[in-house]
């Protein structure tokens, strides 16, 4: 009987054996995709049984942590101003995840990080609770007041941007929501987390519009079609005379031709077809162009950028390839092209910035108990124009504030050079819908240094759309936030 | 035992073994072992809990060195050469478990455990007591022989009780629970398997020549004659009835497969296991093709994080779904290689069984990939002292049921552990020694005492030649 004993023996050791490996491939192979699969309870528990580091706007905290009662997690996320910040830090529930800084930055704020293991294993060893690390943003906090409380109960967004930098200074979305309300794990929290939801609520509040939602950029986008035609040599000065008819009949179509709304546009120039937004002049100029070239200089500005990280990754605004028609109206921003209100703030940046555009970042410093662990460098995205094409760009939209037959005069500032554009970006079928009011600007001092550009989108204007409404409804908001960001210098 | 095996066992028998050392001083050092981990464990988990060393420290301690204590004299006195590694294996096996009972007591989202710790010492007493009645008054383990068709009743009543209208309790659609009023509940599979192998071991030592030698040889297979097939048919049909009606896999699966072994090692026929494997694969497919509840847990196995989706939502489709599995997946990952140490995990996620069936996955989570291969070993050691027993045993009884205990004690930790571990589907069975349970406990001591009881028989020196009355007597008659 002994042989087949032994045989069983055998056996027996190979089921034991076959668990040996089994569990070697459960903790060793796969440990690190199951302890960090999100559905993991312990993800969580982990994440919120410390208090959370703080995002930091001006050196004070725009987050907080609690001790909550609810069993599992010890510490609930908190925010002064939610709203006003939620396009900035996102949410982070102990129910619903987290998103944008919250998420993005988690291993600093919740204390994994491995930059912050030295400063744990100090408090290991001193017996102190481990700590989050702090993001430090380069928001502004008076701009980002400006914008919020500017826009209001309309539904729109501004963008900020330092523009020799690119550290973004304002970044509202309205409507936005409360991220408080759902920081928890509770039946109230999910209440909460459903009424901000898309499918529960049209105005989708959780809509980050200055980074996620794409726009037709409207009349604010002459101004990229004016750094195309000055770049490509189609005209030879801001104030000589454009070969435009009035109306403009557009290439290769037989309909209706295009027209103007105010102003002397036939054979305009440069200067005073941006100052009063003749249609007729930047349309011909984008045909003049081309649209390969109107795409070349469109991605000089950071369109067709599918991976722009703030580190918020921002929706990827869009100049196509389109037929000679619709690049004619791609010209004046009313075709097939698309902007966020960050990529248009980009673009009034780089012109400020006598045409070097910055790569836009929200995320200044990482610091653990404000040691800095790692600072971001401003970095350098691309020379969109020349310099002397920005000086002129710069006088063409000062142009805009400053003539009295420029369309954005409400953006004027006491003390600083204002150039800006106005637009109305119509859409819908047939025009059908309530056009969009834009406004982009940026403000320069007398020492010729130009702190803040800024990009204004309301949605629903109740605008009269023959009026230029970009000046009425988005202009004001875009002065309050640039005159904030001048006031915070002084 | 076959000639053929006669040349390779000269270095394991213990025939020969005159005047072995008994041993026993190794099992009582050993035993020291296993009483001052657990209760530096024990410490361990205080310390990490509530920062403060717990205050039941002393009477734990003391408590599990008495059991050790008892342990050991009575096999000193009763079983003296009996194997030295069996009893601290299972004392240390069982020092840990209540260390991971009590952990999971002082669970804040576990309320319901608060008692289960002392229980379990409780039960862990009345199983060292077992084993020391079983030592006391099983002398020789061939009497049981003579309780072959008395054990066969047993089994197949204790099989049964949990079908028994108001007395048999359906825990998330196992019916393997028979609940005593005042008392709790019992799992009657538990001593079942005992009393299974002792009559599988006195049936077949009986009948393996028949099953072994009237055989026809077909495609180099010896197919048993017809009416010798009547035995296992009978076994199988009884699996497939405890899969049916109490619809668990892992008893099922237990007696049977402890059934082909004992068979295999009784009649060395290879043909047994293949149509043992048969069979089984027969039975469990045709069982799971209208059993919703088997089903459920193949389905669970294959993918966890369904199961655990379904059971989030709540989906009411008449099975019930868990998310036990990919909970206790969750575990064994959370805790890596070395672990989160004991007290500082999560594995109470799991819920309802996480200090029974899922009590593996504590281990995994605190003690991590190096504490569950160190306690599969403490297994495999226990399974493998149980082989060597059957190897030395003198007569085929012996070695019949000391293969049969061995196996379906394998057989349980792998479906157990397996089941946990997401190797092969998840089965309700408790993890021998470990697990909160009484019956559990108590069984699995019993199991090691007639074991032991076994292996004392075989390493016991031979008995001295009785002087031969006749050699004063015979006389050379000289002319």
């Amino acid at each position: 009987m002994n042989k087949p004993l032994r045989r069983i023996a055998i056996f027996c050791g190979l089921l034991i054996l076959a668990l040996l490996i089994r569990d070697n491939y459960l903790q060793y192979v796969k440990a690190d995709d199951l302890a960090d699969d999100t559905e993991n309870r312990r993800v969580n528990i982990e994440r919120y049984s410390t208090p959370r580091g703080n995002i930091i706007v001006d050196g004070k905290a725009i987050t907080g942590s609690v001790e909550s009662k609810s069993g599992d997690y010890k510490y609930k996320r908190t925010w002064t101003n939610g709203p006003m910040w939620a396009p900035v830090t996102g949410y982070s529930s102990q129910a619903f995840g987290a998103n944008q800084l919250e998420k993005l930055e988690d291993g600093i704020l919740t204390g994994t990080d491995d930059r912050l293991f030295f400063r744990n294993t100090l408090d290991m060893i001193t017996g102190k609770e481990q700590e989050g690390g702090s993001v430090v943003t380069t928001l502004n906090g008076a701009a980002q007041k400006a914008a919020y409380e500017g826009l209001g109960d309309k539904k729109g967004a501004v963008a900020a941007i330092d523009p020799a930098t690119g550290k973004i200074l304002a970044l509202v979305s309205t409507p936005s929501y409360d991220p408080s309300k759902f920081a928890g794990n509770s039946d109230k929290d999910a209440e909460a987390w459903n009424a901000v939801q898309k499918k529960n609520n049209p105005d989708d509040p959780m809509l980050n519009r200055a980074l996620r939602e794409v726009y037709p950029p409207g009349s604010t986008f002459k101004v990229v079609t004016a750094a195309a035609a000055l770049e490509n040599g189609e005209v030879s000065g801001i104030d000589d005379a454009t070969k435009t008819p009035d109306p403009y009949q557009l290439p290769e179509t037989t309909g209706d031709p295009l027209t103007n709304q105010h102003g002397e546009c036939e054979n305009a120039t440069l200067k005073y077809a941006l100052m009063v937004s003749c249609n007729t002049v930047f349309a011909k100029m984008a045909d003049n162009v081309g649209n390969e070239k109107m795409i070349e200089q469109a991605e000089k500005f950071g369109f067709n950028n599918p991976e722009l990280d703030t580190p918020v990754r921002a929706a990827e605004s869009i100049y196509p390839e389109d037929n000679a028609p619709q690049n004619a109206m791609d010209g004046i921003g009313q075709a097939s092209n698309r902007a966020t209100p960050l990529q248009m703030a980009m673009v009034a940046s780089a012109i400020a910035n006598d045409g070097k555009l910055m790569k836009p970042y929200m995320v200044d410093q990482l610091t653990s108990n404000l040691d800095p662990i790692a600072t971001t460098d401003p970095e350098e995205l691309s020379q969109a124009v020349s310099a002397e094409t920005a000086q002129k760009l710069q006088e063409m939209m000062e142009a805009v504030v400053n003539d009295p037959q420029g369309t954005g005069s409400s953006a004027r500032i006491d003390g600083a050079t204002v150039g800006g554009k106005t637009g109305t970006a119509q859409h819908g079928l047939n025009n059908s819908e309530k056009p969009y009011a834009w406004f982009i600007s940026y403000a320069k001092l007398s020492d010729g240094s130009s702190p803040v550009a800024v990009a204004v989108v309301v949605e629903d204007g109740a605008a009269n759309r023959d009026d230029i409404s970009g000046g009425g409804l988005a202009g004001p908001i875009a002065r309050d936030v640039m005159k904030a960001v001048i006031d915070s210098k002084k | 035992m076959s000639s053929t095996s006669n040349t390779s066992t000269h270095h394991t028998s213990t025939i020969g073994s005159i005047g072995a050392p008994s041993r026993r001083n190794t099992e009582l050092a050993l035993l020291v072992f296993a009483v001052v981990i657990p209760v530096f464990a024990y410490a361990n988990v205080g310390l990490a809990m509530n920062d403060e060393v717990p205050a039941g420290l002393l009477s734990y301690g003391l408590g599990l060195g008495l059991l050790a204590g008892v342990g050991h004299l009575a096999v000193r006195k009763f079983a003296p050469y009996a194997d030295p590694l069996l009893l601290p294996l299972a004392t240390l096996l069982n020092g840990l478990g209540l260390v991971a009972i009590w952990r999971l007591d002082q669970s804040k989202r576990l309320s319901n455990y608060a008692e289960a710790a002392p229980r379990q010492l409780l039960y862990s007493a009345m199983g060292v007591a077992l084993l020391a009645i079983v030592l006391i008054f099983l002398k020789d383990h061939r009497v049981l022989q003579r309780y072959t068709y008395i054990s066969m009743a047993g089994a197949l009543f204790l099989l049964l009780l949990p079908l028994v209208p108001g007395l048999g309790a359906d825990v998330y659609g196992a019916k393997i629970w028979i609940k005593i009023p005042g008392l709790g509940t019992l799992q009657p599979g538990e001593f079942a398997k005992i009393a299974l192998a002792v009559f599988f071991a006195g049936y077949l030592m009986v009948k393996r020549d028949a099953l072994a030698l009237a055989s026809r040889r077909f495609m180099g297979l010896y197919l048993p004659r017809g009416r010798d097939l009547g035995p296992i048919l009978v076994v199988w049909v009884m699996s497939i009835l405890i899969l049916i009606f109490e619809t668990d896999l892992g008893t099922s699966l237990l007696f049977f497969g402890m059934f082909v072994i004992m068979l295999y090692v009784a009649t060395e026929r290879t043909s047994w296991i293949v149509f043992g494997l048969l069979m089984s694969a027969v039975g469990a497919v045709g069982v799971a093709s209208f059993e919703p509840h088997i089903q459920t847990r193949v389905q669970a196995w294959l993918d966890p994080m369904r199961e655990y989706t379904l059971s989030r939502e709540g989906v009411q489709d008449g099975i019930v779904h868990s998310e036990q599995a990919m909970q206790a997946l969750w575990a064994f990952g959370s805790g890596g290689t070395l672990g989160t140490g004991l007290g500082q995990g999560n594995s109470d996620l799991i819920g309802f069984a996480a200090n029974s069936d899922f009590i593996l996955a504590t281990f995994g989570e605190e003690l991590g990939l190096a504490g569950v291969m160190a306690i599969l070993l403490l297994y495999g050691l226990i399974i493998e002292r149980g082989i060597r027993t059957s190897l030395a045993a003198r007569d085929p009884f012996g070695k019949l049921l000391a293969v049969g205990l061995s196996g379906a004690f394998g057989l349980q930790v792998f479906v157990v552990a397996g089941g946990v571990m997401g190797l092969i589907p998840l089965t309700g069975m408790t993890l021998p020694f470990v697990a909160y349970g009484g019956s559990s406990v108590i069984a699995n001591w019993a199991l090691i005492g007639i074991l032991l009881r076994i292996s004392d028989t075989a390493r016991r020196p031979a008995p001295a030649p009785a002087p031969n009355p006749d050699a004063e007597m015979t006389q050379v008659v000289r002319p």
